[in-house]
């Protein structure tokens, strides 16, 4: 056995996910699979997704139930060669033991460190691997470090990863260092000299993607790559009734209909996934700081800046990757990513398309900062 | 939000938020800055069970420790409130609160509508509830529905300490005379809380657990109670929805006339006494809006129509249990009583 056996594996969505709910199988038992096939749809409290083959192979054995909850890295089934015999699966599958949550470093650590910088309180993660450039993620407009729950980890396994809530945002304090995209990337300059990181590739979606660009063309010296995500700062149009109604939304009915649009799939939306959200709304101050941040760089459904346009002179790596579907900013924008920058668009996703297309994302990512 | 707090921690850490952001709140009630064995200022106790603990220390005078006369205070805090201040007062036990009933039913209650919309009433009453306290049957009333009854107050009773916080900032914020109901079995109960300070608007329901079977609608300590039950009846195969009403006037009976809709079946669970209970009034709410929604009869899972009883094994069987919760879902799951 060995090589010749891929296990499939409860997997890990985000800092705090300690189990999952398989919801249903999308392959049957004995079919042959290819590279990136999603295998098994999986539910956690925040969301759901498919856990995709990692390798190509035909899937032995379906191990978990529809229905069952289990830990992460629990066994939900067996992937081989079709010339593996039955009872090398059946040894593998016996001998299988889940590994205790906390009994590796990972999970042991915190999940969540705190900085101050410039005065404000900033929650990042830190994880990954120890050697290399580390990639560092910037969420977009009214997000936070768990966007990027399907990203993070997987990254993490080649490369270090940094991610953190912009000021105003997640948990760090809600006050915004400015609400122009300069203030906003010399933050992200001054965040990384606190947490001593001198350069990094630059994963940023949405508004995070218009700090990347600024920060590549205001201090080139901190940024090896780029990858913009559903990118602001490339072009003039964004859905002004999407940033009005985020703003402005103050129940759960209100925000539902208004998170739906970030998706090509609207059931992704969950109730935890609006109530995290209307937690964060609720917080003192940030009502006012979103509507002031929103009115500064999207006021009139006009993006105020585009830095993303003047990319070709910071003369960076750039990788450029969009949901067909976005309904929040066209991805039409795509054709303004500069000469050379590798452009991918995929259908069945929407504004976010780190989430929806996690596997194919990942692979990009993978391959940018190789 | 990885901190966790107990909701004794998350009501002081609202009252200091708030007595810090604001200068008008002030806090008055017995015992809350020191007596009760402790030796004054230095070691005020804060409180029959130190929730206001700490307090005074920060804010002196603005803690104000009342004589042993609820009318006089609860009175005194209504008429600051329509002077200008936002008073906290804690009740200790709700129980007392019928010596002060003109003040709160008669006059906080109606000032806003006696003086033509142009008096105001920002007064916060906070009082704790419920039994199982071995406190007898004049420290255990769950009466919660007698302040609902009263148009012009508003009633608040959280289950946990994320909830009591945003909604406790939300009483003090609020122009309107509140009664902040607290259960005390509940003081200890842990959960995570922001740091920072945040409001929770009334007349917003949640929906704890998802389920398609049935709805079971509760509020204060019975939430867990019903969410204990749904635990149990999942492990059967049946799915049960869990409202937490939160604020009981405002109510947010779309929330529950929704999660009706969805599963066809409901089950309310009042610690307060049956008749004239907000499980009766949830009931009667969802019969007239969504009754043909309805795949079989309502029940209702309350104590017994007696006083709470003293005796510790017969205190313990009249508080509704998850085994009772379930007993009553697999009732209507089986087309009801008849």
């Amino acid at each position: 056995m060995g090589a010749a056996i891929t296990p499939i594996l409860m997997p890990k969505w985000g800092l705090e996910m300690r189990q999952g709910t398989v919801t249903s199988w999308l392959v049957e038992e004995g079919a042959d699979i290819a590279v990136g096939t999603p295998i098994v749809e999986v539910e956690t409290d925040k969301i759901s997704s498919v856990v995709e083959s990692p390798d190509p192979g035909r899937l032995r054995r379906r191990l978990a139930q529809e229905g069952e909850t289990l830990p992460v890295k629990a066994l939900l089934g067996v992937m081989a060669d079709a010339d593996v015999p039955d009872a090398a699966i059946d040894a593998f599958v016996a001998a299988y033991v889940v590994p205790a949550a906390g009994a590796d470093d990972e999970s042991a650590a915190p999940a969540h460190a705190f900085v101050e910088v410039g005065g404000l309180r900033v929650r990042y993660a830190r994880r990954g691997a120890e050697q290399g450039v580390p990639v560092l993620f910037l969420h977009g407009f009214g997000g936070d470090l768990d966007n990027w729950l399907f990203n993070i980890d997987v990254i993490g396994e080649f490369a270090p990863v940094i991610a953190l809530d912009l000021p105003g945002h997640g948990q760090s304090t809600p006050r915004l260092p400015g609400a122009a995209l300069a203030d906003l990337a010399v933050f992200v300059e001054r965040f990384l000299d606190a947490i001593e990181v001198p350069r990094a590739h630059v994963v940023g979606h949405s508004l995070g993607a218009a700090i990347a660009a600024r920060l590549a063309l205001d201090a080139p010296a901190r940024v090896a790559s780029l990858a913009l995500l559903n990118g602001a700062g490339l072009g003039p149009e964004i859905n002004a009734a999407y940033i009005e109604g985020f703003v402005g939304a103050a129940s759960r009915r209100e925000l539902k209909p208004v998170v739906e649009q970030l998706f090509a799939n609207p059931e992704l939306v969950s109730r935890q996934l609006l109530d995290d959200l209307l937690k964060y709304k609720r917080l003192d101050g940030v009502a006012e700081l979103l509507a002031q941040l929103g009115a500064a760089q999207f006021g009139g459904g006009r993006q105020a800046e585009q830095p993303g346009r003047e990319l070709a002179r910071a003369g960076k790596p750039v990788l450029v990757v969009w949901g067909r579907e976005d309904r929040i900013i066209p991805a039409e924008h795509a054709a303004n990513a500069p000469p050379g920058a590798t452009v991918h668009v995929f259908d069945g996703a929407g504004h976010m398309v780190m989430m929806e297309k996690a596997g194919d994302v990942n692979a990009l990512l993978r391959r940018h900062i190789a | 939000m990885a901190r966790k707090i107990s909701m004794k921690q998350a009501i002081n850490e609202a009252l200091d938020q708030e007595m810090k952001r604001d200068p008008s709140v002030i806090v008055m009630g017995e015992d809350i800055v020191g007596g009760a064995g402790g030796d004054g200022e230095r070691d005020a106790w804060g409180g029959v069970l130190g929730v206001t603990k700490g307090l005074y220390a920060k804010y002196g005078d603005r803690l104000m420790d009342t004589p042993l006369s609820e009318s006089a205070y609860i009175g005194a805090a209504i008429g600051a409130a329509s002077c200008g201040m936002r008073p906290v007062a804690e009740l200790m036990f709700i129980d007392f609160m019928g010596v002060c009933f003109d003040q709160i039913f008669n006059q906080a209650a109606k000032f806003k509508y006696m003086f033509g919309g142009k008096a105001q009433t920002p007064v916060v009453i906070r009082a704790m509830v419920g039994a199982g306290f071995r406190a007898a049957a004049q420290h255990s009333q769950m009466l919660t529905p007698m302040f609902t009854h009263i148009p012009g107050l508003k009633v608040v009773c959280p289950s946990t300490p994320y909830d009591t916080k945003g909604l406790l900032i939300q009483a003090i914020r609020d122009n309107d005379p509140v009664i902040f109901c607290e259960h005390k079995n509940l003081y200890g109960f842990e959960g995570e809380v922001p740091e920072a300070s945040y409001a929770i608007p009334f007349g917003e329901a949640t929906v704890v657990r998802e389920g398609k079977h049935a709805s079971i609608v509760s509020y204060g300590l019975m939430v867990h109670r019903a969410l204990d039950a749904a635990a149990a009846l999942a492990k059967e195969g049946v799915e049960c929805e869990v409202v937490d009403l939160r604020t009981l006037s405002p109510m947010d009976i779309d929330t529950v006339i929704e999660s009706v809709e969805k599963t066809g079946r409901l089950i309310c669970v009042d610690e307060a006494s049956p008749r004239c209970s907000i499980a009766a009034d949830v009931s009667a709410q969802v019969a007239q809006r969504a009754f043909k929604a309805l795949k079989g009869p309502i029940e209702m899972v309350t104590p017994p129509h007696v006083p709470v009883p003293f005796s510790p094994p017969l205190e313990d069987l009249y508080i509704p249990s998850a085994a009772q919760v379930a007993a009553a879902v697999k009732r209507v799951m089986a087309g009801g009583r008849n």
